[in-house]
């Protein structure tokens, strides 16, 4: 199980090196599209990237409800382990 | 039509390729006689009858954002990067052309093959859920145009001619047509190719194709010699800015040459088979000089397509000289270059270009004894080192598998 402040950090290393998002960006209240400009199929690869990661399985109709960072982590804590 | 709006003009250049990361870089090497060929040293090569390459002098990570990069097929990255080079050496972008009004054509011969191959071994390994969602948009042929487009903001139809190794040459060809239809004020074209991959290598081999000289990859690509044995393949990229000369005059543009016509022919021979009299490659320099109101005697240079194969450059020569006599000045420069497949005519279109611009002729390099075959022996093929001559018109000619052939026509400007 990895922390809130772990799955931050982890979601800001892919979200660097999918989309190229400096870190100190990927902060909760920012909206992958409108906020850090990462496009549909950016998202779909980053998705992957985050199954991979914290080994949670990310339906799509998950993947569309996930609009912000802070989405994002919700989501791996509550599905991860 | 008045001639004054049909006339186009060339205001912008660019490349990567095996002998440098631009079009500067390309020609300082290419008069210095430079090989861009090496032996391939990756494992997977050791049972490849062919192991020669032509790769990139220039790593394109090192000219293009990382994160930008990773969503480009090797073969989009350096169109883009060569076509940003023409594009802003055009200056067209500060001359307040709409993007309705701005055209890309850009070709390639086999697309994103590298991506093709590559996301199948990731199908292979790891199943499809783990395939790239950006898989279809960079394998696809029209991806170097697409990216290309992108890139310079043109909103004015993004083409994309796949007719393998004329490809980039028809690329041109359509570039001229679109300025003189008026469907657009600023074309940029050109051609791309970047599948330096074990499969094409295999699928080319099989073909026997290409040269085995692995033991000496520098003198491996020898166009007209006796003992040529087949192409090196080589990666890279070239672009050219076209416009109308009215235009390009009004806005005050450095203009490198005009493009003065074109002409394309097909076989209707063999899929791959050249005509041996070189009969459709003919024509094609016949229809290009006839388009560009020019008599065989006006063309002092020609920048032939001569890959080093056994047949095709015979064919070639026989072609070059019914339709133009003896007179003309060759250089095969893919002696130096490798053949860069549907990025070759745009390439060797530049070199003739630059031929007309600076009035020197590229030596051919690895002629060491020419072919004993009549045509190769009456054609006066610069050889040695490069030779300086009054230059007005130079031909360019691109033939590729299918039958395609296609011969431009640069005057100076």
């Amino acid at each position: 199980m990895s922390s809130t402040q772990e799955i931050q950090s982890g979601l800001a290393e892919i979200l660097e090196e999918v989309a190229g998002v400096t870190p100190a960006d990927a902060t909760p209240e920012k909206s992958f599209t409108d906020d850090l400009d990462v496009d549909s199929l950016s998202m779909v690869e980053i998705a992957t990237a985050v199954e991979d990661k914290f080994g949670v399985a990310i339906p799509d109709d998950q993947l569309a409800n996930i609009k912000t960072v802070g989405d994002a982590i919700s989501f791996i804590e509550k599905n991860q382990g | 039509m008045s001639p004054s709006t049909s006339d186009v003009v060339v205001t912008g250049l660019g490349a990567t390729t095996p002998l440098g990361g631009d079009v500067a870089s390309t020609w300082e090497a290419l008069l210095a006689g430079r090989s861009g060929v090496s032996r391939i040293t990756d494992e997977w090569v050791q049972e490849f009858p062919a192991q020669l390459v032509a790769r990139l002098a220039a790593d394109p990570a090192e000219q293009i954002d990382r994160v930008r990069a990773r969503r480009l097929d090797r073969s989009q990255q350096v169109a883009v990067i060569a076509a940003e080079q023409a594009w802003a050496e055009s200056g067209a972008a500060d001359a307040g052309v709409a993007p309705e009004r701005i055209a890309v054509v850009f070709g390639t011969g086999i697309g994103g093959a590298l991506t093709l191959l590559g996301q199948d071994d990731v199908l292979e390994a790891k199943g499809p859920k783990r395939v790239s969602p950006f898989t279809i948009p960079m394998l696809m042929p029209n991806g170097p145009a697409a990216a290309v487009g992108l890139a310079i903001g043109a909103k004015g139809g993004v083409h994309a001619p796949v007719s393998a190794c004329a490809s980039g040459a028809e690329a041109i060809r359509w570039g001229l047509d679109l300025l003189r239809l008026d469907r657009a004020d600023v074309v940029l074209v050109g051609g791309a190719e970047a599948c330096v991959h074990p499969l094409p290598m295999a699928g080319f081999a099989a073909m026997r194709a290409m040269s085995t000289r692995n033991d000496e990859p520098e003198r491996a690509s020898r166009p007209f010699d006796k003992g040529r044995d087949g192409f090196v393949l080589g990666e890279g990229a070239a672009a050219l800015v076209l416009e109308r000369a009215d235009s390009a005059a009004a806005r005050g543009a450095r203009v490198h040459a005009r493009l003065a016509g074109a002409g394309a022919t097909a076989d209707g021979y063999d899929l791959v088979a050249p005509h041996p009299e070189g009969e459709g490659a003919g024509r094609a320099i016949t229809a290009a000089l006839r388009d560009a109101d020019l008599s065989p005697s006006d063309v002092g240079h020609v920048n032939a397509h001569a890959t080093s194969t056994p047949v095709g450059d015979t064919a070639e020569a026989a072609a070059i000289r019914s339709a133009l006599g003896d007179h003309a000045l060759v250089s095969a420069t893919k002696s130096q270059t490798g053949h860069l497949l549907g990025a070759a005519g745009a390439l060797e279109s530049v070199f003739a270009i630059l031929a007309l611009r600076e009035q020197i002729v590229p030596a051919t390099a690895n002629l060491d004894d020419p072919d004993d075959d009549a045509n190769v022996q009456a054609l006066d093929i610069v050889r040695q080192e490069p030779r300086r001559a009054t230059l007005r018109a130079a031909v360019n000619d691109s033939f590729g598998f299918g039958g395609h052939n296609i011969a431009l026509v640069f005057t100076t400007a």
